[in-house]
């Protein structure tokens, strides 16, 4: 079998030109999706029977909800992918899903504080779902800070990498916590096999924004690597000409 | 598909719960132009540095 290209995918230098190219098509791809996504969603889904108008923060909640727990595979696979091959590349892309899944998880339990004001009388209640995911932005936050705690970037990553594996068990607890325990917080509302409890016309523009906010994970990701590439390989001739020019 | 609301004021309010949808979007716009914005950031404060270094080898160039 032909590795030619895992190799050439572990180049720093190979990835940041790929991604030169890619990075303003994901971007108009992505903001193309949320503008629409955001429009049909505040404007023309219609009205919730129960909730009003505030469910409205669905089309937000909901996808970087989706995003800070997928962003948290990205993360873990990316710090085992280090630690396995020892591949520069992988480390630069744990390192740099953890700022980006921090700010999501925080999008994730800020909207939902706001959401459950109107909706269950309270901003905040200790259930399964939120304490776990606030335990979800613990763990990201573990990893920014173990990045900065060792003078050798090696270990930084080697420590990271494995706090995020086994933050791993915390995802499946966050995924079933909404049907393992009695919780305020309502049962999935999309689900890939048998009836969702939502109504096409409201699931559109929710399946919209959860498609923007994958393509926004992809180029954020692809952004903060980019910059993680020039931090780490400021040495170089080719990093020195890419960062003087501008 | 129709807009579901009267008019503008109407849009804005949104039966009393404009405040809370309202600041959801707000908080997430401004998360995402952060995420967008400090890569860049780090880029420029690099570029300076690298500026710096290489007047520094320019004026001293077997400094080291």
């Amino acid at each position: 079998m032909n590795w030619q290209w895992f190799h050439r995918l572990g180049s720093p230098r190979w990835f940041y030109e790929k991604t030169s190219r890619w990075s303003p098509w994901l971007g108009i791809v992505t903001l193309t999706l949320l503008v629409v996504g955001t429009v049909w969603g505040l404007g023309y889904a219609p009205i919730d029977s129960k909730q009003g108008n505030s469910y409205r923060i669905i089309y937000i909640h909901v996808p970087s909800a989706f995003l800070a727990l997928a962003g948290y595979y990205v993360m873990a696979i990316a710090g085992a992918v280090g630690l396995i091959w020892k591949m520069k590349l992988s480390y630069m892309v744990m390192k740099s899903a953890a700022p980006i899944g921090a700010a999501l998880t925080f999008l994730a339990l800020v909207t939902g504080a706001i959401w459950g004001k109107p909706t269950w009388g309270t901003w905040w209640v200790w259930d399964a779902r939120i304490t776990s995911m606030l335990i979800l932005f613990f763990l990201y936050l573990g990893v920014i800070a173990l990045q900065g705690a060792y003078q050798f970037q090696d270990l930084s990553n080697k420590s990271s990498a494995i706090l995020s594996l086994v933050g791993m068990i915390n995802i499946p607890i966050i995924y079933k916590s909404v049907d393992w325990w009695f919780t305020l917080h309502q049962p999935a509302t999309l689900k890939l096999t048998g009836g969702s409890s939502i109504d096409p016309s409201m699931a559109y523009p929710l399946l919209v924004m959860i498609a923007g906010f994958y393509c926004l994970y992809a180029w954020l990701l692809m952004f903060w690597t980019r910059q993680e590439i020039l931090q780490h390989e400021q040495k170089t001739s080719w990093v020195k000409d890419e960062v003087l020019r501008g | 598909m129709n807009f579901q609301f009267e008019n503008f004021q109407d849009f804005i309010h949104m039966s009393g719960h404009g405040s809370f949808v309202w600041a959801c979007y707000l908080i997430t716009l401004l998360t995402i132009i952060a995420l967008l914005i400090i890569p860049g950031q780090q880029k420029k404060s690099l570029r300076q540095q690298m500026q710096r270094q290489q007047r520094i080898d320019r004026v001293e160039p077997n400094h080291l």
